[in-house]
């Protein structure tokens, strides 16, 4: 560990930062202009061209504004919520790997904040962490909404993580069948997606060796459960129930403002990315795609990766505001009745179908040995 | 899975209309101060008190305005002609005439009420203020100039558009003056603000014949 390797860790440290703040602050006008066109509107258009500078316009009156702390606050856990709001945020990017290893000064840097070998686990509690901000801001805030929108919080918290966990541990089982054995890194899962599928099934490769080797096929299922938790997940609509502006005020965050609010809302849009992230990492290949390797010029090859990773990160993110401009919100029994009436059982159903096949698969039927 | 194809089947309308709006003509916004939508002929706008053709005023300071307005941010105050140089044709004239712009709804029964046509309403909607005694018209921003002109309150300002204020309301074009149907289009309302100008109504025979 000399110098260099310092300097590199925190060269990627700090790219993963100020990757999630560019992407922050371009995806908050992203979403107003997509609301706004799925509204027959035009959004925010007077900030630069387009409006692109809208959220640094906002970022910055915020940043100006006084921060106002109401008599009754539980002073310490009300200053923390922002922090652990944020952090947790910051850090479940830092084990996605957002592009193909690259050579710098003759050694092989991962594009990823840090490769850890529980990188699926980390992303869990991580995501779990982040409720504790929603649900101590709302306790601390010492106001009847912010508590409402942290109890709820805490409910749904609880019935979508299970549906998450179970949802991934349906392709770490998957993943685990291919050569290695079984993994959580999500450098080591991309890695098992690249490819077509003609390695799997030679007999169709004509057809086959098109069809990318990405999880998304085989677990769409799990997929699909997925995604509708990491909405949950990340408190957006049609599961805003913490927030619900027509009943909790502004809910959790009611009581915050000036910078302690800006957290809150940069929390939140970091939440999204990384989310969507993380599912185009676990299903859709991450920055698998074709580089062209040889034929392009090397700067070409080296960044396509990343070119990929983001394509597929904001074809989700968009997913997420097109819900958004979509559904009204959920009650509270509904969101209730889909996370343990729907998605858990469809989550454990799909485990185990998805097991058996690959046990099938692999070991071949129980009684024909 | 059923609320699957719900979803999709409500994703479909709001992708739709997004490539309406980015591709087509779905787009129902106008920038405001950069694209102005064209005013309904009957716009009801800032009120303007009108002369005769000779410059007399036309307000006679009856106060049925005020008596009309459901509003009651009309505030008027008559007062005898002087000897020698009358100021309506009347006995009397408007000595006091102030409009509260910011209790005004712009319903226009003030206009309705006036006996004489002294008061009617223009298309200039933009009087906003920074300071609430501006709100208040008094008698000598509504009154229109001997020329026929009516002074804006706000010539400097970059969204004055002076035909707005020489464009009436033009209310009456529905009825006739004698506030009956049957005679509508006959004797049109004419327009602008300012001295009315129009060739006596033909007597029955001619209308019939």
């Amino acid at each position: 560990m000399d110098t260099v390797d310092v300097l590199l860790v925190v060269g990627r440290v700090l790219a993963v930062f100020v990757l999630l703040l560019v992407v922050t602050i371009i995806n908050v006008w992203l979403e107003r202009k997509i609301l706004a066109d799925m509204q027959s509107r035009i959004g925010p258009d007077r900030a630069g061209p387009w409006g692109i500078l809208q959220t640094v316009a906002d970022g910055l009156k915020l940043f100006f504004k006084e921060q106002v702390t109401p008599r009754k606050v539980e002073y310490g856990i009300y200053l923390l919520a922002p922090f652990l709001a944020v952090i947790p945020a910051f850090l479940i990017f830092m084990v996605v790997p957002f592009g193909a290893p690259i050579t710098i000064a003759g050694r092989e840097v991962p594009l990823q904040g840090a490769d850890l070998n529980i990188g699926v686990l980390f992303v869990l509690a991580m995501s779990s962490l982040a409720v504790y901000a929603v649900v101590l801001a709302g306790w601390s805030s010492g106001s009847k909404y912010p508590l409402l929108g942290g109890v709820r919080a805490t409910a749904q918290a609880i019935s979508y993580e299970a549906a998450m966990g179970l949802a991934i541990v349906a392709v770490v089982v998957f993943a685990s069948t291919q050569a290695g054995g079984g993994t959580l890194s999500l450098a080591e899962l991309v890695e098992r997606q690249r490819g077509t599928y003609d390695q799997v099934f030679p007999a169709l490769a004509p057809v086959a060796r098109f069809i990318p080797r990405w999880n998304v096929l085989p677990q769409l299922v799990a997929f699909v459960i997925f995604f509708i938790a990491i909405v949950a997940e990340t408190n957006r609509a049609p599961f805003d129930l913490v927030e619900a502006e027509q009943e909790l005020v502004g809910g959790f965050h009611t009581e915050y403002s000036g910078m302690r609010f800006a957290m809150f809302f940069l929390a939140e849009y970091v939440n999204i990315f990384s989310m969507s992230a993380i599912a185009a990492t676990l299903f859709l290949g991450g920055w698998d795609g074709p580089t062209w390797q040889g034929s392009a010029p090397a700067f070409v090859s080296a960044v396509l990766p990343t070119i990929w990773f983001l394509i597929k990160t904001y074809a989700l993110v968009l997913v997420f505001f097109w819900i958004r401009a979509t559904l009204p919100r959920l009650r509270y029994d509904q969101l209730m009745q889909l996370g343990w009436k729907r998605l858990i059982p469809a989550a454990l159903v799909w485990l185990m179908v998805s097991t058996a096949v690959i046990g099938i698969r692999q070991f071949g039927l129980p009684w024909s040995q | 899975m059923g609320f699957l194809s719900e979803l999709w089947k409500g994703l479909r309308v709001t992708g739709r209309t997004a490539g309406r709006t980015i591709f087509g003509d779905g787009l129902v916004t106008t920038k405001y101060p950069e694209e102005m939508r064209e005013k309904p002929q009957r716009f009801h706008g800032r009120h303007v008190l009108n002369r005769y053709p000779d410059g007399m005023e036309k307000c006679i300071g009856c106060e049925l305005c005020a008596g009309a307005c459901p509003a009651r941010c009309i505030y008027v105050r008559g007062a005898d002609n002087p000897e020698g140089a009358p100021v309506s044709p009347g006995e009397r004239f408007g000595y006091v005439y102030e409009i509260n712009m910011l209790r005004c709804i712009f319903c226009g029964l003030c206009v309705e009420a006036c006996p004489t046509e002294a008061i009617t309403m223009t298309h200039l909607f933009e009087m906003s203020t920074t300071n609430r005694n501006d709100a208040v018209y008094t008698k000598a921003e509504l009154l229109m100039g001997v020329d026929g002109t009516v002074p804006h309150m706000f010539p400097d300002d970059p969204l004055a558009d002076h035909a707005e204020l020489d464009t009436a309301d033009g209310w009456l074009r529905a009825t006739a003056p004698g506030g009956v149907a049957a005679y509508e289009g006959e004797r049109s309302w004419q327009g602008t603000p300012g001295p009315a100008r129009w060739d006596p109504e033909p007597d029955q025979a001619t209308r019939d014949a």
